[in-house]
């Protein structure tokens, strides 16, 4: 699939925002001690990417407790997000849910998500919605390998399958469900091969090479706009960290393993590729990164200058219409 | 008063009335269960509707409305509910029907980490106009897993609210209010008052999600009926108008929120109080209205607070231990006579 300059520019600078994004919020939280579940999916920024880059505003995710990259690539502002981790009310959803629940409507972010496999009929029910509209909107699910053994990602395959939804149930198989080796938990090779008990495609694509996930999903996402059903994605890729702030990847895979993966790079061997291809050049690179780490102390400046979230605010967004014969009774808490 | 056309209707009617009604007035409205119409894609060979809903509630929709908004699911509560849930977030009105509310084991985590939650987790990001239909209540020989009451599982958790009617007025006032919520709703069915009829008006109308009803006017003691337990309650109040006790009936409709100023005002007028819940005891409804009545009316009462609930079991089969388990008019009146001291 030919990719215009426009976008291979686009495309490099999602990868890169995600990466120092996730860096720099991980490094910001340490230092203010703040106590701030995060989970790092830095390699696995070519899936989110490559898929996304198919996607406008009007289109719909939903994501995962590792869901940054999702957010980023879906357009979702990184000053709201970082002011949002590091807790201030000034972000995306006012402090009220932090890096595993970021959301925003405008985007069609359809918000990150704590439990495996639970938003993965969010998005179907989205995808239900654009049919409904009679729009050629699309949705993406996006789960890990370790969302694949939940009953609740098989029914709702099945759901868009026989309904034939506009969604794409895009597998991030970084190998592990938190500790969990991918083989242990499944006892296929690939993940893909699912689709077939549903009747969908089931294609398998190099998470870490951008540019075969934007050729699968380019497939895939036309498929569903065009009214013919959804696909499963299995985009094999890596979490070059742990599953969250606490853990040490090395106590359940080897250097060598990791080392394999790191020598994938997605970044790297985007600019590679780019470069050798001529298709973008060395200081347009470089200007990208710098411009991205300047966005991100940008970031950073936003949040400490952020209000923290007003203590009234723990009251309020339980409910559109709150009663107040309930909610009423918490009002103590305050005088 | 407006002069609005009533007629006599049954509990279910009104029910698919409120649907019908709601889903004329707003094309958005998407319906979605098992078996809500029955023979689902074989309209070619003539089959249409054929259940028209496990309890007829739905009957007749698909044919108005057609099959891309009265849409029969496989038995995948966890995948059609929250595809519900996830089309709601896209601004598409949802309602879903889980067929017995005893199978929300399945489906719990779409409601409980979902539903409830978005809202306030997304801090105010993503609204969610969605109607679970569920049905509830023992009576009808369904045994321990297609007769439990349990919607205290759901006053528990902040984001939902969960409406009781307790007859065919109720039943399409809430129901239409629910339809036009821009918070998810869960709506209580009790299987046993389908039958029941009583004058409803023609036109729409809605009742406040969250306000209880006083049903019987009374001077001694207020009675609290949930759900199928508010006719307990009236039949109960007659047995004791006979024995010189002028008991008030207060109809809760509403499981969360809970009406406790409504309560109150009630308890303050007859300084008893007995509640009648045909949920398990134990971190009830009930129990849960006696705390707080505790808590803020206690100077108001001239007795301790008394609770009529089903054991602490599941629902038993036999007809004589299911009649056993459900609180009925004799029980409430005994304990009313406890409250007196007799």
């Amino acid at each position: 699939m030919e990719i215009t300059k426009e976008d291979l520019l686009k495309m490099f600078e999602t990868m890169v925002t995600i990466r120092q994004f996730e860096l720099r919020a991980f490094a910001e939280v340490g230092q203010r001690s703040l106590r701030g579940a995060i989970h790092l999916s830095v390699g696995q920024e070519a899936v989110p990417t490559g898929i996304c880059a198919h996607l406008t505003d009007d289109d719909y995710l939903a994501s995962t407790h590792r869901g940054h990259g999702h957010c980023i690539a879906k357009g979702v502002n990184v000053q709201g997000m970082m002011a949002e981790i590091l807790q201030k009310a000034t972000g995306t959803n006012k402090g009220k849910g932090g890096s595993m629940h970021i959301a925003d409507m405008s985007k069609g972010m359809l918000g990150a998500n704590g439990v495996v496999g639970s938003s993965v009929p969010l998005a179907v029910g989205a995808a239900l919605a654009a049919k409904h509209r009679g729009t050629d909107q699309v949705a993406i699910a996006f789960f890990g390998d370790g969302a694949v053994n939940q009953g609740v990602v098989h029914e709702s395959m099945n759901l868009a399958a026989i309904w034939k939804l506009p969604v794409i149930f895009a597998c991030e198989n970084n190998l592990y469900a938190e500790s969990t080796p991918v083989e242990y938990a499944t006892p296929i090779a690939d993940i893909a091969e699912r689709a077939k008990g549903y009747n969908m495609p089931g294609v398998v694509v190099d998470g870490m090479d951008a540019f075969a996930v934007y050729d699968a999903a380019g497939a895939a996402i036309g498929r569903a706009r065009a009214g013919l059903g959804p696909t499963l994605l299995e985009c094999k890729t890596y979490r070059y960290y742990g599953h969250a702030a606490f853990d040490n990847p090395k106590s359940y895979r080897s250097t060598e393993e990791e080392e394999e993966w790191k020598a994938r790079d997605a970044i790297m061997k985007f600019k590679e590729r780019v470069l050798e291809e001529g298709t973008l050049n060395q200081s347009e690179l470089d200007e990208t990164e710098a411009a991205i780490t300047e966005m991100m102390d940008d970031a950073v400046r936003f949040a400490d200058e952020s209000p923290d979230p007003d203590l009234s605010e723990l009251l309020t967004d339980v409910y559109v219409d709150p009663p107040k014969s309930s909610l009423g009774r918490s009002a103590h808490l305050f005088t | 008063m407006t002069s609005k056309t009533t007629r006599m209707l049954s509990y279910r009617d009104a029910v698919n009335e409120a649907l019908q009604q709601e889903m004329e007035r707003n094309p958005d409205i998407i319906l979605m269960g098992e078996d809500i119409a029955g023979a689902a894609g074989r309209a070619d060979q003539g089959f249409v509707d054929a259940w028209g809903g496990p309890f007829r509630t739905t009957q007749g929709l698909i044919q108005k409305f057609g099959e891309d908004r009265v849409r029969d699911t496989p038995i995948s509560e966890a995948a059609f509910v929250g595809t519900a849930i996830g089309a709601a977030a896209a601004g598409v009105r949802t309602v879903a029907e889980l067929m017995y509310f005893d199978f929300v084991g399945v489906c719990f985590d779409q409601l409980l980490n979902n539903a409830a939650k978005m809202h306030y987790m997304y801090g105010g990001n993503v609204t969610l106009p969605f109607t679970l239909l569920t049905r509830i209540g023992a009576g009808v020989g369904s045994a321990a897993q297609h007769s439990e009451i349990l919607y205290a599982l759901m006053s528990h958790i902040p984001g939902l609210k969960g409406v009781v009617p307790s007859d065919a007025y109720t039943a399409k006032g809430l129901l239409t209010a629910a339809l036009r919520s821009n918070d998810p709703v869960i709506f209580f069915e009790h299987k046993l008052l389908y039958h029941e009829q009583c004058e409803v008006p023609e036109e729409s109308y809605e009742l406040p999600i969250g306000q209880a009803r006083t049903v019987r006017e009374g001077t001694d003691i207020t009675l609290v009926g949930i759900s199928k337990m508010t006719s307990v309650c009236l039949e109960a109040a007659e047995l004791l108008a006979a024995e010189g006790v002028n008991a008030e009936v207060v109809d809760l409709l509403s499981v969360f929120p809970i009406d406790y100023d409504h309560i109150i005002a009630s308890v303050q007028k007859t300084h008893r109080l007995v509640i009648v819940d045909e949920d398990t005891p134990t971190c009830s409804v009930a129990a849960d209205i006696a705390a707080t009545v505790g808590e803020e009316a206690f100077d108001s009462l001239d007795a301790p607070i008394m609770r009529v609930q089903a054991p602490h079991t599941p629902v038993p089969y036999a007809r004589e231990l299911e009649l056993a388990y459900i609180p009925d008019a004799q029980r409430v009146v005994k304990t009313v006579r406890e409250v007196f001291g007799n």
